[in-house]
């Protein structure tokens, strides 16, 4: 069992309120992201959660008992670093068996459960290593496994992957779903990436200097964003923000489309735009243009496209996928 | 260096400096053991004769000589202990958020700073001075009577005063390690459900243990040569009982004017010290390897 709830939780350093109060539920079983920019707090949130770090004020309840003031081992939650955090004079075998170690468990109980997670994470051949000598994934692993060994009531990643290569990563990401799908334990996942955010979650929070944004499902933050930080922070390519008399005629202050609900034209169509630079990926063609009295905007074309730099083009909105702001950044709604 | 034109100016580069080092050893070295096969006294010059090693029986059945190899082991080993061990509790204070820590670690590592004769000046006359020194007068307090340090504990109070001379260099390399220990490590450990005694024999310890290496290394070195601390209190006494190794051979050299002897003793010596040094670095060299 893993449900979490926070009730008001609050951080301050000195006078700094980091976190000035963060409410949030996480079902069992749940898969939560906690993604925003560098220094908006999530980590914090995390360690806040994990015990690493005393709340200021408020309540983290896990299954209904308030842990706020508990040590973190009491929790019942592992963690895994973004450094790992590989104890480097012990062996595999040793790193994973710590957490049981400390708790006293029988040696047979320890080489039991060891070797269990050593198959689900392919470990079994380096257990007697140490950890300079793995490769960064397999390290990785490792950190899991000592996670995993603990039979916790949630786990904890904090940017687990950004130490990783492009492939090794989008590769960890698949496996850290698989293993979420296996053990059905609550994970709660911090990163900066959308990306991971999107693809991982059963539900996103996004936060912003220590406040939470937007909680819901990755396609209801893609679709319905709460406010414009949201609309630019999922999506990628940054979703455009238009004012100025196109977003007159919406009836609001500033208008967002994202860049693939736009239609390229080389004839006609709503605004007009000089192309500044392409980027040619083959399935898709990224636009980096001018538009006329708008400033820059991207546009993400599907297909090959054969636009270079100084061709004029027209781009239209897809009605229906234009989201309106107000003078203070919340979306409207459709018009 | 990757070509072979590259190779060869760098060493030829570097040929002058490794060729003065050297000789600025072998020089002196090959004078040794020269003198220490020749019968040399300074008080019959011009009588020089090559005796062959009789100079090396004399120095190793001399009883004095087992009395200050002891002697010099004792305070070797008795030095190690105290500054490793208080090295990292000290070490482990100053890495803590305490209040006025940047005057404290000055002030700890402060008598490192100060030369062997006056430490020794500073312990002899205001600290362990049986009329006088403050332990007296501590000891006064207490109603307890002085402690004639330097007649009744000899070896221990040079033990005492080389400790102190040494802590700041056990706690200066041991602090630093301290805080290269990554302390997403410690939280790890404490996720874990290790308590901060377990933190400390299974991760800090194990983290410190290159750098422990490395102090007792370079204090054995210079720990085999104490001299100053011992020619300014005790001058080797009462009898033999401060008198280490390098001591000895000063008092064949200065005091009776034995060049040969004392030269005979003095390689001696050097083997001595290669032998701890081969001893020390099968021991705990394999540290340095990770």
């Amino acid at each position: 069992m893993g449900a979490i709830r926070l009730e008001k939780v609050k951080k301050s350093f000195g006078t700094l309120d980091v976190i000035p109060g963060v409410d949030l539920d996480i079902n069992d079983g749940e898969f939560v992201v906690f993604v925003g920019p560098s220094g908006c707090g999530k980590s914090t949130l995390l360690r806040l959660i994990a015990g690493l770090e005393d709340v200021t004020d408020g309540k983290i309840l896990i299954d209904g008992t308030d842990v706020a003031n508990e040590a973190p081992a009491k929790r019942g939650l592992s963690m895994v670093f973004q450094s790992y955090a590989l104890y480097p004079h012990m062996t595999v075998y040793n790193n994973i068996a710590f957490g049981l170690k400390m708790a006293g468990e029988s040696k047979d109980v320890i080489d039991q459960k060891v070797q269990s997670a050593a198959k689900i994470l392919n470990l079994t051949d380096y257990l007697e290593r140490r950890p300079g000598a793995l490769s960064g994934g397999q390290r990785q692993r490792v950190a899991i496994g000592r996670a995993i060994v603990r039979n916790p009531a949630a786990f904890l990643f904090d940017e687990p992957l950004s130490n990783l290569d492009a492939a090794l990563r989008v590769n960890m990401r698949l496996e850290i779903t698989g293993l979420h799908q296996e053990l059905k334990t609550t994970m709660i996942y911090v990163t900066h990436d959308q990306v991971e955010a999107m693809t991982m979650a059963d539900k996103i929070v996004v936060l912003q200097a220590g406040r939470v944004e937007q909680v819901g499902k990755p396609m209801d933050l893609y679709n319905n964003p709460a406010n414009k930080f949201v609309a630019g922070f999922i999506g990628s390519p940054k979703m455009n923000f238009l004012g100025g008399e196109l977003a007159a005629k919406h009836n609001c202050h500033e208008i967002g489309i994202r860049p693939e609900h736009l239609t390229v034209s080389t004839e006609s169509g709503v605004i007009a735009a000089t192309v500044k630079i392409a980027e040619h990926l083959g399935a898709e063609t990224y636009l980096h243009v001018e538009a006329d009295g708008l400033g820059p905007m991207t546009v993400r074309a599907t297909g090959e496209m054969p636009l270079g730099e100084h061709d004029k083009i027209f781009l239209t909105p897809e009605q229906d996928r234009i989201h309106r702001f107000d003078a203070h950044g919340l979306a409207l709604g459709p018009s | 260096m990757s070509t072979r034109a590259s190779t060869l100016t760098g060493r030829i580069m570097s040929a002058p400096s490794i060729i003065v080092l050297f000789l600025w050893m072998a020089v002196p070295l090959g004078m040794t053991i020269y003198f220490s096969f020749l019968r040399y006294n300074l008080l019959s010059p011009g009588m020089e004769e090559w005796i062959g090693t009789l100079n090396y029986e004399f120095f190793l059945t001399d009883p004095a000589f087992f009395a200050s190899l002891a002697n010099t082991l004792l305070l070797v080993g008795s030095v190690l202990v105290i500054t490793v061990v208080g090295g990292i509790l000290l070490g482990l204070m100053l890495d803590q958020p305490i209040f006025g820590r940047g005057i404290l670690r000055l002030l700890v590592i402060a008598p490192f700073f100060i030369m062997p004769t006056v430490n020794a000046l500073v312990w002899k006359n205001l600290l362990m001075d049986p009329v006088s020194g403050m332990f007296a007068w501590l000891a006064s307090l207490l109603g307890l009577p002085a402690i004639d340090w330097f007649t009744n504990v000899p070896l221990t109070s040079i033990i005492i005063m080389v400790s102190w001379q040494w802590l700041p260099f056990a706690v200066l390399i041991l602090l630093t390690a301290l805080q290269s220990l990554d302390r997403d490590q410690k939280e790890a450990a404490q996720m874990d459900g290790a308590g901060p005694v377990a933190i400390f024999f299974y991760i800090t310890l194990p983290h410190l243990s290159r750098a422990i290496t490395v102090v007792v290394l370079i204090e054995t070195i210079f720990l085999l040569t104490v001299f100053a601390e011992i020619f300014v209190t005790t001058g080797g006494g009462p009898g033999l009982a401060t008198t280490n190794i390098a001591f000895l051979v000063y008092t064949q050299a200065l005091l009776q004017y034995d060049v040969g002897g004392a030269s005979a003793g003095g390689i001696v010596a050097v083997i001595l010290a290669n032998i701890v040094a081969i001893f020390l670095i099968r021991l705990i060299g394999k540290n340095l390897d990770k």
